[in-house]
């Protein structure tokens, strides 16, 4: 049986090293340290292909010394590890220079307490390797015996993490809290008239392992996806509405979190940078940013600086309300955190979402495809985003749409519209929020987007 | 052990400094123990700096140690995985029975005793950049931003940021292989961007080889030429229009173009996948798969590249494999899992990000090979097209081929003169359908040696890519300006 991660005993490691870093001479420090467990299995064609478990655990640290910033990572966790880690640390300061911004939150900033969201699932531990192929045996052959047009499998992948998180800062905060994440990834392969094989998968994603849909579900679900494809063929360049459904929708969401990041704002990399108080969306878009949710994916009871977290609306009715920010970047624009730090052990605070949701329409995801002609979006391909210019190009997969319904499935298509003119053109928001992810949208309409085809 | 420990180079107290063959040996037996037909050690040390000025100002340094052991026991295709940062003997050997389980049941196999495999050095560096002082590598920093900045006024903005890591591997096999890497890697990268009216635009340059800061003295890699580059970029794009949609012809530029390669064919010739079936290069083997004038090798033996490897991470010598000969199908990138399928010779070409990962068939340095056009008969035979000159990045679908790739900055091609700068815009294909369309190589191959870093199943790896110019005849330009 595994070690259970220790939200107590982190935050003990936490609290020793950050006095060894003020020993050492820190004038301000904070500590993350994570606590983790994984396991992962793999089966293909029925066979077991990889069983991976294992525990892992590291501190990172940020000490500041005349307004001077390092930030050093170690997994050695013995005593005299740790202040000989400190030392270099605080030592490794003496590079930087000087930044009148670069400081720790105030200290009537930071948390006062800790909410319990319900992020950890006491059945989890139980849910071991034998369990786990268990589970992705029955989802690639719900799959596999669906349609004999099934011939291979790129295999079923089932997994577990739990971890602890804690985080002390000399600015005034200690705290701790643990996490659950269960997952099962089916992943078929059919074979097309022309030769040419077409892939396809679906996922099930929990905290708790009770929140896992049946792995027969996901199988038949990532079956009926890979040979919806078959057949897959380009169009002519065109344009037309696009319809993009949750999962590529997701993708257009998680690049606008970037552009309203703080970091990016202050850096000059988002084209949104002086938009605050403007449209910059059709008015059936509202996005917030929802640290809170109880067993939600991306909830967190306190940032990466051990600040509150707290619900943000970050575009209301498509006008841009709130930048997210972490301490630094609140600085540079003359304001103050939205809560908004992420951290990992490897790298200091910036600023990260949490739960970023599109809230959920009223129409119906199916009334959306009713347009004479359009493009419905599976999928979306590649880095072409370029957040300074708003210039969005990606390759794409999906289905033409003729007279309202589904035609035949499209590959080997690029999309191209400005991202501005994209979230602006908006007209018609799902009501099928897809709350898997900590990326959260339901379908989206665009009224007129670019395809270069054939 | 092939080149000893605790040599002065070494950038911090090494603590692999204790393993060697008796412990492998032990931990290799207890990994077996339990059945399985193979196993192997993968001891991991890396240390890390980093530096980056924003604002003409140090922001912030980092470093970074981690140390760790990864076990892998094999029993037919399957593979059980187990890792440890902590290198007692306790957690070791629990992580050795941790990876065997998934063999239970099996018979065991005793491992062969270990004979050390020494091979030359193509990345002999001869001090780690992490041991000279702070203070050299801020001066870099500053001599990168200085020159884009005095490059335009319309230069507001500059970011540079030097990386420099150290890694020691040391991999034991129970077939009797042991190999010990040092694996050097520097990088240097600036963003600029410029501003003018309300326009605004921004502009990467970067290197990154196995390599101390003699790096820097290289031509074309003095910190000024990527601050004048990247401001370069930046300003040129400014007033960059919006780009055609639709097939088109396009030229590559050398160098960077190599972005398609690796994913127009590159990933679907893993042998992974063709060995599960799940690409459409399986059982293309001996068959035409591009143009003739295309021949494609995977070459991990360029000195000082950065996808260079002396040993992958298999303990397997790199080298430099064959893929595609005159438009030819030659052969797979293995690891140890599909070569043995295959009934090969392993090909070098088993890397994983680090210990923590299982070993994956992955490239190294993947290049097309020169041709004899003169790259500007290639671009005079374009009437209308696109010229490709740097890219960001770019992603493939195995199973259908299916590719697309991001310029950054390219160029209108009108009556065989390159003309106006074009917006961001991605390129799509199928991979052997634009290999086949390559209808002009250029003599002028180039290694590019850029900042690329390859991702699959979750894994990070430093890679090369290097083309000549190379005219595609037909390929899908996914602009916003239809006919």
């Amino acid at each position: 049986m595994t070690k259970l991660p220790d939200a107590r005993r982190c935050q003990e490691w936490a609290e020793e090293m950050l006095s060894y870093a003020l020993d050492a001479g820190a004038e301000g420090a904070e500590v993350l340290v994570r606590d983790g467990s994984e396991l992962e299995v793999k089966v293909r064609l029925g066979e077991p292909e990889l069983v991976k478990e294992a525990g892992s655990r590291g501190l990172g640290l940020r000490v500041l010394r005349d307004h001077r910033v390092a930030l050093t990572y170690s997994s050695d966790f013995t005593p005299a590890a740790m202040r000989q880690f400190a030392r270099e640390s605080v030592e490794l300061c003496g590079l930087a220079e000087p930044d009148p911004l670069a400081d720790l939150p105030e200290r009537h900033e930071m948390a006062r307490e800790i909410p319990d969201l319900d992020l950890w699932d006491e059945a989890a531990p139980a849910f071991d390797a034998t369990q786990a192929l268990l589970l992705a045996r029955q989802g690639e052959q719900a799959a596999m015996q669906l349609d004999r047009r099934v011939t291979n499998s790129e295999g079923a992948v089932a997994s577990r993490v739990m971890g602890a998180t804690a985080f002390a800062s000399s600015a005034g905060f200690s705290g701790g809290y643990r996490g659950t994440s269960l997952s099962l990834v089916v992943a078929p392969v059919c074979d097309d008239a022309d030769g040419k094989k077409r892939n396809g998968h679906y996922w099930t994603a929990s905290r708790f392992a009770a929140g896992l849909l049946d792995p027969e579900t996901v199988g038949l679900q990532a079956a009926r996806r890979t040979l919806a494809k078959l057949g897959s063929r380009k169009i002519a360049t065109c344009q037309v509405p696009a319809v993009f459904a949750p999962e590529a929708a997701r993708s257009l969401l998680g690049q606008l979190a970037g552009v309203v990041s703080g970091g990016a704002v202050w850096r000059k990399g988002s084209y949104l940078a002086s938009r605050e108080g403007t449209a910059v969306a059709s008015p059936l878009v509202t996005v917030m940013d929802h640290p809170l949710l109880p067993r939600a994916p991306g909830s967190r009871p306190f940032d990466g600086e051990g600040l509150s977290t707290r619900p943000n609306v970050v575009v209301s009715q498509g006008v841009l309300r709130s930048f997210l920010c972490d301490v630094y970047s609140a600085r540079k624009l003359g304001r103050v955190s939205t809560g908004s730090a992420g951290r990992g052990v490897g790298g200091g605070p910036h600023v990260s979402t949490s739960n970023f949701i599109l809230l959920a329409g009223k129409t119906p995801a199916a009334e959306l495809e009713r347009v004479p002609e359009g493009l419905y979006v599976t999928d979306l391909m590649g880095f072409g985003f370029n957040p300074v210019t708003g210039d969005w190009s990606q390759g794409a997969n999906g289905f033409w749409i003729d007279n309202g319904s589904r035609a035949h499935p499209v590959s080997e298509i690029t999309l191209s519209i400005n991202f501005d003119d994209l979230w602006k053109t908006i007209d018609g928001v799902g009501d099928d929020l897809d709350a898997r992810s900590s990326v959260q949208t339901p379908t989206l309409r665009v009224s007129r987007i670019t395809v270069a085809g054939t | 052990m092939s080149r000893p420990f605790g040599s002065s180079e070494s950038p911090a107290s090494n603590p692999l400094a204790g393993i060697d063959a008796t412990v492998a040996e032990h931990l290799l037996g207890e990994a077996l123990a339990s059945g399985g037909d193979y196993a192997d050690l993968y001891f991991e040390f890396r240390c890390a700096a980093d530096f980056s000025l924003e604002e003409a100002r140090v922001r912030s340094v980092g470093r970074v140690l981690v140390v760790g052991l990864g076990v892998r026991v094999l029993r037919g295709d399957a593979t059980g995985y187990a890792y440890t940062e902590e290198l007692s003997s306790d957690r070791m050997l629990k992580t050795a029975r941790t990876a065997g389980q998934i063999a239970a049941a099996g018979r065991a196999v005793a491992p062969v005793a270990l004979t050390p495999f020494d091979g030359g050095d193509i990345y002999p560096v001869s001090e780690s950049s992490l041991n000279r002082p702070g203070a050299d590598k801020v001066a870099l920093l500053r001599r990168a931003d200085a020159a884009a900045r005095t490059y335009d006024p319309r230069i507001v903005r500059v970011e540079a940021a030097l990386a420099e890591e150290w890694r020691e591997v040391l991999i034991f096999t129970s077939d009797g292989r042991q190999a010990h890497d040092r694996q050097p890697m520097l990088r240097l990268g600036v963003h600029a961007v410029a501003e003018e009216g309300g326009r605004r635009q921004g502009g990467r340059s970067g290197t990154a080889l196995r390599r101390g800061l003699d790096l820097f003295a290289l031509p074309g890699h003095e910190p000024e030429d990527h601050g004048r580059e990247a401001a370069r970029i930046a300003v040129a794009m400014l007033h960059a229009q919006e780009a055609p949609a639709g097939p088109m012809q396009v030229v590559l530029g050398p160098g960077e173009s190599g972005i398609l390669l690796h994913e127009a064919v590159g990933h679907g010739l893993e042998a992974d996948f063709n060995r599960k079936r799940t690409s459409n290069y399986t059982d293309q083997i001996g068959q035409p798969v591009a143009s003739r004038q295309c021949t494609v090798v995977d070459d991990a033996t360029v000195g000082h590249a950065r996808g260079s490897i002396n040993v992958d991470d298999e303990g397997n010598p790199g080298q430099r494999n064959l893929l595609i000969e005159d438009g030819i199908l030659r052969g797979y990138l293995q690891d140890r899992i599909s070569a043995r399928h295959f009934r090969n010779q392993a090909t070098g070409n088993g890397r994983r990000e680090s210990f923590r990962c299982q070993p994956l068939p992955r490239m190294t340095n993947t290049m097309l090979l020169g041709g004899q056009d003169d790259p500007a008969d290639i671009i005079r035979s374009v009437q209308r097209g696109v010229y490709a000159k740097h890219f960001s990045g770019g992603q493939v679908n195995i199973a259908n081929g299916d590719f697309v790739f991001s310029l950054t900055e390219s160029y209108l091609i009108e009556d065989g003169k390159l003309t106006a700068p074009l917006r961001g815009v991605n390129l799509i294909g199928n991979g052997p359908e634009v290999l086949r369309q390559v209808t002009m190589v250029g003599h002028d191959f180039k290694l590019s040696e850029g900042t690329w870093t390859c991702g699959k199943d979750g894994q990070s790896v430093p890679v090369g890519v290097g083309t000549p110019t190379l005219k595609i005849a037909r390929i899908t330009v996914g602009g916003t300006r239809t006919p």
